[in-house]
């Protein structure tokens, strides 16, 4: 062979390979695993233990600066709710002002009915709940939307177009969770993404980022080897009104019956 | 402020983002698309089945029905936190939501309304452009006038007596499409509500056909009342005007409310009226015998909080008592009035207690909400979606209808079907 030939072949032997290259190159491998048996290689899943709250409403505030819920407006992405069940069998059930600023008082908020107090000699147990979306794997709030502008994402989560929604609370009135609402400024559908922004960037939620007792987890149900996935999975854990057949998916350890 | 936090009271356990959302606009809603379904459906008891009967009061709901018709979709524009968007719903329609239907079932109705009046009154559009087009020295008014009746007329001149046959074969045609039509624009409001599972008291099956009843309920008292009360004022400006000029007609001359027109309507009123009532107590026993996870806290409203609202004002006073008018033998003009103003505030709060009493309890099913509805608007929304707001819809369909009567003559018998 000589140069010439040499390097003729060479340049036939890189454009061939060249081709298969940059087609491994063109394609990302992340969206061919994404792709796997048509289904997203991330489901985002939510594990609270009930156990571990305290009701501090540290993930409250965080959840409000972080996704620009105004600090006083009376609505808000997740909340903490607090139980107390008497000797009687008689439950309390409160949540003021979403629990932004934790439980600080024993006594009961019940609206306008004003407050109860509690003797500590007759609470039988008391816990708190937090809530947030249970971005549903048949989620009632995508199915009603008139135009279109909630949808679920491929990973799982349900979002809201800001420049599409009407305005029409029909979301609202189908979620059974009451996780929906109005966001004061932009007059449209509001609720929790699970930090969309922020999961999808490698990061953890703004409030299981906030909560000092590991009461919030987030994780990736795809992944076998994720603890959360683990525990929900192996461990006992409860969801939150199953009679509605929207598939949530926020679980809860020690989940009690009183949980509204 | 967010938005509902202005109207709603809460008590005991409400999730922190729960608010009255759906306010009186959305009671509106299905009241005024109810009186539009209604008032077709008397019409077409003409047109359809041939009730010769009932040939004033049909005009008179057909054209009251078309008047009725755009103010149906203006309390959903009005409780839209983005009323500018609101066009979307028919652009890009997402149709896994009731909702979505909303576009078609609306311009489905309208075009056969629309389509069906011009069928009846095209003899009279044609009459009155070449009238006008004979006159000489048209004033400007009046040039105005054979310009729209000439395009009212869309180009079909000839009034022939077999193009006036085919034109009653048109009506019949679109009065037959329009009640499977009507009945599902107003049956689709029911499902609406009737689907979404979460509401406790909203969610059955037997939504749509309690709307469908009650919409033909209300509908036709609307008619009858509006017929008698445009036919008693018709009588009080006759008389008036004679006082100046003793040539016009008497008020014994000109035609007044024809009782037996008004009976023969009442009686369909009635039976709709029972098939309504018996449905509704249908859902209501059913509930309370099957006792859901839902009953315990539907029944403390219903049994409770609500009991004057359900009981006396909605069935009571609503239904019943102007079941026992309708059907004490004698009707009279002032009974027929005491009796439809009855029945439409029964329908009225019949939608009431199914908008705001759905809202009244917590999802958690553990707390109560109270609306306390705006009488005084402080803001754009409590001015909307306040009592202001209901009235400003109540009263746009008597403004339509009085601009209508202007094209369509609902009073001169000679000229139409």
């Amino acid at each position: 062979m000589n140069r010439r030939d040499f390097l003729k072949n060479s340049i036939t032997v890189i454009a061939g390979l060249a081709v298969p290259l940059s087609a491994l190159e063109l394609i990302n491998p992340r969206k061919l695993l994404a792709k796997k048996d048509g289904e997203s290689a991330v489901r985002w899943a939510f594990l609270v233990d009930t156990q571990a709250c305290v009701g501090c409403g540290f993930c409250v505030k965080a959840c409000k600066t972080e996704n620009g819920i105004p600090h006083e407006t009376n609505i808000t992405r997740t909340w903490v709710e607090r139980y107390v069940v008497t000797k009687t069998g008689k439950t309390y059930i409160d949540s003021p002002k979403g629990a932004r600023d934790g439980f600080t008082a024993n006594r009961i908020d019940l609206g306008e009915e004003g407050h109860q107090e509690i003797d500590k000699d007759d609470v039988e147990k008391a816990f708190f709940v937090p809530k947030l979306c249970n971005q549903c794997e048949n989620p009632a709030c995508v199915q009603v939307c008139p135009v279109g502008a909630t949808y679920q994402t491929p990973d799982g989560v349900v979002l809201v177009d800001r420049k599409h929604c009407i305005g029409c609370a029909y979301c609202i009135m189908a979620c059974p969770y009451g996780v929906r609402s109005f966001h004061p400024e932009y007059k449209t559908a509001e609720k929790c993404t699970f930090c969309y922004h922020l999961i999808t960037r490698g990061m953890k939620t703004a409030c299981v980022d906030a909560c000092p007792f590991g009461a919030r987890k987030i994780g990736n149900l795809r992944d076998p080897d994720d603890p959360v996935t683990k525990t929900i999975m192996s461990g006992r854990v409860g969801i939150l009104k199953e009679q509605y057949g929207t598939k949530p998916q926020v679980y809860y350890l020690a989940l009690s019956r009183e949980v509204k | 402020m967010v938005h509902g936090e202005a109207w709603t009271l809460k008590e005991l356990f409400v999730y922190p983002n729960e608010y009255i959302y759906w306010t009186i606009q959305i009671v509106m809603y299905p009241f005024m698309t109810g009186l539009v379904a209604g008032a077709f459906v008397l019409s077409s008891l003409y047109h359809v089945f041939g009730i010769k009967e009932l040939k004033d009061i049909a005009r008179f709901s057909l054209v009251f029905s078309f008047a009725l018709l755009p103010v149906a979709m203006v309390p959903l524009q009005l409780h839209l936190q983005h009323p500018e968007r609101g066009i979307e719903v028919m652009l890009t329609p997402h149709f896994t939501s009731a909702i979505a239907a909303f576009g078609i079932a609306f311009s489905t109705y309208g075009m056969i309304v629309a389509t069906e009046l011009w069928f009846v009154y095209r003899k009279h559009f044609v009459e009155t452009a070449q009238a006008l087009r004979a006159k000489r020295d048209k004033s400007l008014p009046e040039r105005g006038q054979y310009f729209l009746f000439s395009a009212l007329t869309l180009g079909a001149w000839d009034i022939s007596a077999q193009a006036l046959a085919k034109d009653e074969k048109g009506v019949k045609i679109m009065a037959t499409a329009g009640i499977p039509v009507a009945c599902l624009l107003h049956g689709y409001a029911g499902f609406i509500f009737g689907s979404v599972k979460a509401n406790a008291l909203w969610t059955t099956p037997l939504m749509p056909f309690i709307f469908i009843c009650s919409a033909v309920v209300s509908g036709i008292a609307l008619c009858v009342l509006s017929y008698i009360v445009t036919m008693e004022i018709r009588k009080l400006m006759v008389t008036w005007k004679r006082k100046s000029d003793p040539s016009l007609p008497t008020p014994e001359e000109i035609r007044t409310v024809e009782m037996f027109e008004v009976t023969m309507t009442a009686r369909y009123l009635v039976l709709a009226l029972l098939a309504a009532l018996g449905l509704e107590l249908l859902d209501l026993l059913f509930r309370d015998y099957a006792k859901f996870h839902s009953w315990e806290i539907v029944r403390t409203l219903i049994y409770g909080k609500d009991f004057v609202n359900v009981f006396v004002i909605q069935y009571g006073l609503g239904n019943l008592v102007p079941l026992v008018l309708f059907l004490l033998p004698g009707l009279t003009v002032r009974r027929a009035v005491v009796a439809t103003l009855l029945v439409l505030m029964g329908v009225f709060m019949m939608r009431w207690n199914l908008v705001i009493g759905g809202q009244a309890f917590s999802a958690s099913f553990a707390g109560f909400m109270h609306y306390e509805l705006p009488v005084i608007p402080h803001d754009i929304e409590t001015f909307k979606e306040g009592l202001i707001g209901a009235i400003l819809v109540g009263i746009m369909p008597f403004v339509f209808f009085w601009g209508l009567i202007k094209i369509f003559p609902v009073f001169r018998c000679e000229d139409s079907h």
